[in-house]
């Protein structure tokens, strides 16, 4: 089973050092601790291990130091700043993986740019060495990038033309619609393996400056410390950290039911389905922020997420033919609103913020997984604020029509602009794109609401009734568990971001879907493809007829 | 078939500059930044000083026999390309190319690869110029000094060699590559020379025959697998330019065996050499480590896919690969043995063949290497001596490479790093054995002349004779 937990102690890769409000983290890729056997990670390139430390290293300066509002990212190999995703890793993995993968890697990119965004962290690519592929890539989710000026060391992006894959993970994306580059020179430079040095990188826009080698180290601190000295977007005065405790969830035998303290996931490998269940809190949350923080990494809704997030990972990465995933809710509404109207209430302090866009990435991870999923409400359901949030992403939602008229949802604060999905929009407004009044009016008059009302206002697809509701189901479930996968994939991706694009839907639903075409095409993946020969003693044979 | 040499041409050349002038002048542009980087980074002094040198005429035989009296600045660099060694169509011999004729042009997809090869080779060019900048001041004699300009001067138009292909091939992306290969300086930290070995200093005259001896030799090696080359301009271009190469690597086996033999009459005499400012032969023997595993190094790694490409796309082959020596031009489906150890344990493994192309190629240029270390234990021979110096493996002091960043003794079995710094003072030069020889270069100006460190070669240059004057000071 794929651990996406770690901690500092325990990086192979990287080297996490603060001085003050700057945090310095670096990349120092041991070759000889891959994921999985069968390849070396030479010249500083990364698999999922060195991403999942990447991940939880930008957490945890998130979360662990507030103090903390610019991060350099570099390497501590002098000559290579990262050469990208390993190659020998990618041609030797399954299709499902490498999609999973490079899934994980752009979440992990993203949630750079959100920490810039919305924390107030400035990321610095010190490159002081070369950047190429997925190491320029990675670098472009900074905001700024610095490359050493040594006659030598450039950036590139060598995947047309070495490998006959894109660069995947937010490049070509990033390379137009965040650094703005112009269409042409991004054309040229996509396709010139060796890429471009200093000089001509900073006149084409592709760093944003350069020094020379002995003056590198100097110039990123000075940088660095101007950036650090700039106002703060929120008052983290002399805020002290929360520390993110280890998740651990118990594992069954068989790896077919993890408990979490607020979530439980059971698999059925058998029917290919799984039943995600989050648990709200056993009593109400406070409005305090000084509690909250004092709470910390058990403070319910920051816990119940992280759990739900690692519940996500592992579904993704070790459950790929699991294709439905039932999402539950258990608890009390009242806690629920309340929490919700608690975390936005808090909004201007660093922690409740954090909560809320940690949230957000959690829910936009579950908007671009690649299965379905079915929100279930029932009686027993607390199905509002956040945990709404939570069945809003699914891509249908049941709501038992109970006689009692015990089964309810709720609309919260939350729900209103503070958790964007990728293309900019609040769920509300994806769902109702041909009435935007009416997401305004639930967004401003955040109802509660019977299954009739909650089927009326469009907020759920079906409402069996008590007599119905077991069957129906099942039949939903059976259903859907017939159709192809790769269709559902498609269909939901599809479906599911509505409405005007965004920079990360580009990334995911345009850049990496013509990747993931790629992926499996001949001319890459095929015996005589560029990525499976890349190395190798052959060169690739393509099927010239372009698609 | 012979080609037309132009030798009154402000750049002497057998390449029809006369009748390319977009060529000719983009050169005739690039040459004043040539001769001010000569000034400024080319041998310090003696630019007034007349240099018995021999320039090149010529592509065929004799072409090199023109001798002289010149100034430095005014030596004649000059663009030549050996001639076809055969009439008619000649047609690429390895790779996935073979059977193609030569490309007399570089193709679209080669471009880029084709380029950073020629830059690689082209920029230990002025780099070991620049090594060996300070050397003349403490010259043993006036012969070494002569042989070391020599060597200047060959590389000066070695790189002139890689410029033309740059500017002639390679568009404006080859023009702004020519400008960069007189603007990196060896040693600067911040604009280094492309390869770590050539930004190291050549300190001494030892050090001198060292890298003559061991570096140059990669450089013949280098050389030897471009002049296979498909792409036909980098082929003859970097054939003409072997035969300048032997006379480095001769200057180097020469200088190593002089030393060697003044070291065994003082030992035949029973002096300790240190006692009379003499290279004892422990001291010659770390020179030999230090120089031979930096060069091993130059080769890049064992297992190589940049090297399975060079091969491939017919860029680059294997020495003399076509003599025929080989089996299968294609190199497909063929292992390469070698051992690899993984935590301390000697494994054998197979690496596909193209991917050992780096491999194949130390390999061949460690066999020779091995003949020049045995014609050097000759000499202890002739003088009764039983010491002897040795070559180290290929598994020695490497810092890239299967062996990279383990540690193994001179013979190749693996040890501890505690084992192997124990034993650092007693293979690898330390600070005291520089600090020695540089007390010991006290240059030595007078004809015929000769360092006490360093016996006088048996012959003199061009069959003049030992104490003629190779060097007119003004
Ligand atoms: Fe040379
Ligand atoms: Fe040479």
């Amino acid at each position: 089973m794929t651990n996406f937990e770690t901690n500092p102690d325990r990086y192979a890769h990287w080297k996490l050092t603060f001085d003050g409000a700057v945090a310095r983290l670096a990349m120092n890729v041991q070759e000889d601790k891959p994921f999985r056997d069968g390849y070396r990670l030479k010249l500083n390139s990364y698999d999922l291990g060195v991403d999942i430390e990447l991940c939880d290293a930008i957490e945890r300066i998130r979360f662990e130091h507030p103090e903390v509002n610019v991060v350099v990212l570099t390497s501590e190999n002098p000559r290579i700043f990262c050469a990208g995703a390993n190659i020998q890793m990618l041609g030797s993995s399954s299709h499902p993986f490498k999609v999973n993968f490079c899934k994980y890697t752009n979440e992990t990119r993203c949630s750079i740019e959100n920490a810039s965004a919305h924390s107030g962290i400035k990321f610095i690519a010190a490159l002081n060495g070369t950047a190429s592929g997925g190491g320029y890539e990675v670098a472009a989710a900074c905001d700024e990038i610095y490359l050493v000026d040594d006659g030598n060391s450039a950036v590139s992006l060598p995947e047309v033309p070495l490998l006959g894959v894109l660069p995947g993970t937010g490049g070509l994306t990033r390379l137009v619609d965040k650094r703005k580059i112009r269409r042409d020179l991004a054309d040229v430079f996509a396709t010139k393996a060796e890429g471009l040095k200093a000089k001509r990188a900073k006149e084409w826009g592709l760093i944003d400056g350069y020094f020379s080698r002995s003056r590198f180290d100097e110039g990123i601190k000075k940088r660095a410390a101007e950036l650090a000295a700039r106002p703060k977007i929120l008052n983290k005065t002399g805020a002290k950290g929360i520390v993110l405790t280890p998740i651990a969830p118990s594992v069954n035998a068989d790896a077919s039911e993890l408990k979490y303290k607020h979530v439980t996931l059971k698999i059925d490998r058998a029917q290919r389905l799984a039943e995600l269940t989050i648990f709200g809190p056993a009593e109400m949350p406070s409005t305090d922020p000084a509690v909250m923080r004092e709470l910390g990494a058990e403070f319910w809704p920051f816990r119940a997420y992280r759990e739900v997030n690692d519940a996500l990972c592992r579904l993704r990465h070790d459950e790929e033919t699991v294709g439905l995933v039932l999402l539950k809710t258990r608890g009390k509404i009242e806690h629920l609103l309340a929490g919700s109207r608690a975390l936005a209430a808090n909004r201007n302090d660093w922690f409740a913020n954090e909560i809320i866009l940690f949230l957000g990435r959690m829910l936009r991870r579950l908007d671009v997984t690649g299965k379905s999923f079915f929100s279930i409400i029932d009686e027993d359901s607390a199905c509002a604020g956040s945990l709404l949030e939570v069945a809003l992403a699914a891509d249908r939602i049941y709501m038992k029509n109970d006689a009692g008229g015990k089964t309810q949802l709720a609309i919260g604060p939350l729900s209103t602009g503070l958790l964007p999905m990728s293309n900019g929009l609040t769920r509300l407004q994806s769902r109702f794109l041909k009435n935007p009044e009416h997401a305004e009016s639930l967004a401003k008059s955040l109802p509660r609401m019977k299954t009739s009302e909650a089927l009326a206002a469009g907020l759920v697809t079906f409402a069996p009734d008590e007599l119905d509701w077991s069957d129906e189901i099942r039949l939903a479930i059976e259903e859907r568990l017939s159709l192809s996968p790769d269709a559902l994939t498609g269909m939901e991706a599809s479906l599911r971001f509505g409405g005007p694009e965004a920079h990360d839907s580009k990334i995911y639903g345009r850049l990496s879907a013509w990747q993931n075409w790629i992926f499996t095409r001949p001319n890459a993946t095929g015996k005589e493809g560029a990525l499976v020969l890349f190395g190798q003693p052959e060169r690739p044979k393509f099927d010239w007829r372009r698609t | 078939m012979t080609s037309f040499v132009d030798l009154e041409a402000k750049i002497p050349n057998n390449v029809g500059l006369k009748d390319d002038p977009v060529i000719r002048r983009a050169l005739e542009t690039w040459q004043p930044a040539y001769l001010e980087w000569w000034r400024d980074m080319g041998p310090s002094d003696f630019k007034q000083d007349d240099i018995y040198l021999r320039t090149a005429v010529g592509v065929g035989r004799g072409g090199w026999a023109n001798f002289g009296h010149v100034k430095m600045p005014d030596y004649r660099w000059g663009i030549f390309l050996a001639d076809p060694e055969t009439e008619g169509e000649r047609k690429i011999k390895f790779g996935d190319a073979m059977g193609q004729p030569v490309w007399m042009q570089i193709p679209g997809e080669m471009r880029a690869r084709a380029r950073r090869l020629i830059v690689t080779q082209a920029d230990t060019e002025p780099a070991s110029v620049e090594q060996q900048r300070l050397l003349g001041h403490t010259a043993p004699s006036i012969y070494d000094m002569r042989n070391l300009f020599q060597v200047n001067v060959e590389e000066g138009r070695h790189l002139w060699a890689m410029v033309y292909l740059l500017h002639k091939y390679f568009g404006s992306e080859g023009r702004d590559e020519a400008e960069e290969l007189l603007r990196r300086r060896s040693g600067d930290p911040d604009n280094p020379r492309v390869l770590q070995a050539f930004n190291k200093p050549i300190r001494d005259w030892m050090a001198f025959f060292c890298f003559t001896t061991f570096t140059d030799r990669d450089g013949k090696y280098q050389l030897a697998a471009l002049a296979e080359s498909g792409f036909d301009p980098l082929a003859r271009t970097t054939q003409f330019m072997l035969t300048e190469e032997a006379h480095h690597l001769q200057v180097g086996e020469n200088g190593i065996a002089r030393i060697i033999e003044r070291t065994a009459q003082l030992m035949k005499e029973g002096v300790d050499p240190r006692k009379v400012g003499a290279m004892p032969l422990d001291l010659i023997q770390r020179y030999i480590n230090e120089w031979s595993s930096a060069s091993y190094d130059l080769f890049g790694g064992e297992d190589s896919s940049n090297a399975a490409e060079a091969f491939a796309t017919s860029l680059k082959g294997r020495y003399r690969e076509g003599d025929g020596l080989y089996k299968d031009p294609l190199a497909l489906n063929q292992n390469y043995e070698t051992e690899i150890f993984e935590n301390g344990v000697e494994k054998k493994v197979q690496i596909p063949l193209r991917r050992a192309m780096n491999a194949l190629l130390l390999e061949a240029y460690h066999a020779d290497a091995t003949r020049i270390v045995a014609r050097w234990n000759r000499v202890l021979e002739q003088y009764q001596l039983s010491e002897r110096v040795y070559l180290p493996t290929l598994r020695f002091n490497r810092q890239i490479g299967l062996y990279g960043g383990l540690w193994f003794n001179p013979q190749g079995e693996q040890i501890s790093k505690e084992a192997f710094e124990r034993k650092r003072t007693e293979w690898l030069p330390v600070d005291a054995d520089y600090q020695y020889v540089k007390n010991c270069m006290i240059k030595v100006w007078d004809r015929g002349k000769f360092a006490n460190w360093i016996a006088p070669p048996p012959v003199g240059i061009n069959n003049q004779p030992v104490d003629f004057e190779y060097v007119k000071f003004h």
